[in-house]
């Protein structure tokens, strides 16, 4: 469903990913964890399209994220950092222009987009303009805007991120109820959300994969047996790694 | 591809009428033209019953606005990062560039319709050449496309609306000018025969002036259909750098 194939993209002279690969397939969903400046926001814009990678593929469902680039997006739901919005658009606005621009037609339109701002339960908020909106709520709309076409592949950049508990509580089974039917990668620093959402972990920094295994394996890694431990095992107790979070 | 058009267009108008934005700028225009008209352009003093006042001084206030309705076209999207929502999204670039052109161009005809009162005015006071005043009016449309076009590409140069307004200004004022006998006496007596007749070819009044004088010259809709792709096509380009990330 995505593979990302030796992915390098290098800023100048510092190398933001640095030889990344993966499969993922339907069913899964992915925990990409990591310091900041690890390379996570990199590498999940380049399996959305946004950047092209220096060297290395990123294919969705089978079509390359640069040379098939409308095909691969047209089967691809992101949710960028930040969850950027139109602030003078409502949320339902907001998604109507996503579904257009993929070339829904008028009715399927409504049909989608009244589903899609239901399961992130934006209630009256989905038709005040988004700029009025909090952050949590601004997030979901964004949210809306990712999963209103039903793609088969999800990238979601820190989905829960500025949300209240009740809201992350409402993301994560969102999550958990799309997952039998697609393939998802999330990008989180909430750790406790791993073992409770994913049933893959991968841990990066330095734009290198550390680990890649279940949430359960990840844990059994750390000192007191918690993937906090073992993210903090695997990212600060390396001096190579230390010198780029510090 | 068209309903994908058809959606940055129409979201991009919609855009335009959500904030003050459209309503500023058409407000201004509306103000502006008849005062340039019967103040600077001095239309009673001519005592003919026609537009030329209005078409003459249009160039300077298209220099100044057009850019104020391109600035924001890229560099707004940049700014709030909505232009990684709108890369992510399976719309060829050509799309979205056009889409934002087509939206822009169709608030600066609106701008233009508003001046209808003039247009009453000098039907009331004589007999006009309406046809002239019709190509005037299509000289200003295309001579307002080749402004937001090249406002448009040097928008997507920057995250700055504020940059993008002044290099626009900048940009349309070079334009312009590059067709007067100041430009061209400028240069000098020794330059070449074949740059100095360049540089005037590159100057929008210059072929802006056959509009204003009723003929539509083919030389003149190439001159501006092209200066129009041209910049939509640097525009699409800088846009597709970004996803090079600086390569």
């Amino acid at each position: 469903m995505l593979e990302a194939r030796r992915l390098i993209k290098n800023f100048g002279t510092h190398r933001a990913v640095d030889d990344i690969s993966f499969t993922l397939e339907r069913g899964e969903v992915l925990g990409f964890l990591g310091p900041n400046g690890a390379g996570k926001t990199t590498t999940m814009r380049m399996l959305a399209g946004c950047l092209e990678p220096d060297s290395g593929s990123a294919r969705i469902a089978n079509y390359d994220c640069v040379a098939q680039r409308i095909e691969a997006q047209s089967r691809l739901g992101f949710l960028p950092e930040g969850a950027p919005a139109y602030p003078a658009m409502t949320p339902r606005g907001f998604v109507k222009f996503g579904l257009r621009a993929r070339g829904f037609d008028t009715a399927a339109v409504a049909r989608a987009t009244d589903l899609a701002l239901d399961r992130v339960r934006l209630g009256e908020a989905s038709d005040q303009p988004i700029g009025t909106l909090s952050k949590g709520f601004k997030r979901r709309a964004a949210l809306a805007a990712a999963i209103a076409h039903d793609p088969a592949v999800l990238i979601l950049d820190e989905p829960t991120d500025g949300l209240d508990p009740n809201q992350k509580d409402g993301v994560r089974t969102l999550i958990r109820d799309m997952a039998p039917e697609k393939a998802i990668i999330i990008s989180t620093h909430i750790l406790e959300e791993v073992p409770a959402v994913c049933s893959r972990a991968m841990v990066v920094a330095r734009g290198k994969i550390l680990f890649d295994g279940s949430p359960h394996s990840l844990a059994e890694r750390g000192r007191d047996h918690t993937v906090e431990s073992a993210f903090r095992d695997l990212t600060l107790d390396r001096p190579d790694i230390r010198e780029s979070v510090v | 591809m068209i309903p994908t058009l058809l959606a940055v267009y129409r979201r991009e108008l919609t855009s335009y009428f959500q904030t003050p934005l459209a309503y500023v700028f058409l407000a201004v225009f509306a103000v502006s033209a008849p005062a340039f008209t019967f103040h600077v352009g001095r239309f009673f003093d001519t005592n003919r019953a026609d537009l030329a006042p209005m078409f003459d001084w249009m160039p300077w206030l298209l220099v100044i606005l057009m850019p104020a309705l391109a600035m924001r076209s890229w560099a707004e999207e940049r700014d709030r990062g909505t232009l990684e929502f709108l890369m992510a999204l399976p719309i060829p670039l050509w799309a979205s560039t056009l889409g934002k052109f087509l939206a822009a161009w169709s608030v600066a005809a609106a701008a233009l319709v508003l001046t209808w009162p003039l247009w009453i005015a000098v039907n009331y006071l004589g007999s006009p050449d309406n046809a002239a005043i019709a190509t005037g009016y299509i000289g200003a449309l295309f001579l307002a496309g080749g402004y937001l076009a090249v406002g448009q590409a040097l928008s997507a140069t920057t995250s700055n609306q504020v940059v993008a307004f002044v290099l626009g200004c900048g940009a349309a004022f070079l334009l312009t000018m590059a067709g007067l006998p100041l430009v061209l006496s400028g240069l000098g007596e020794g330059a070449p025969a074949w740059l100095t007749e360049f540089i005037a070819g590159l100057s929008a009044l210059e072929h802006y002036n056959g509009f204003r004088f009723g003929v539509i010259g083919l030389p003149d809709l190439v001159y501006f259909i092209g200066l129009i792709a041209a910049s939509l096509s640097c525009a699409g380009v800088l846009v597709a750098e970004r996803r090079g990330g600086g390569r």
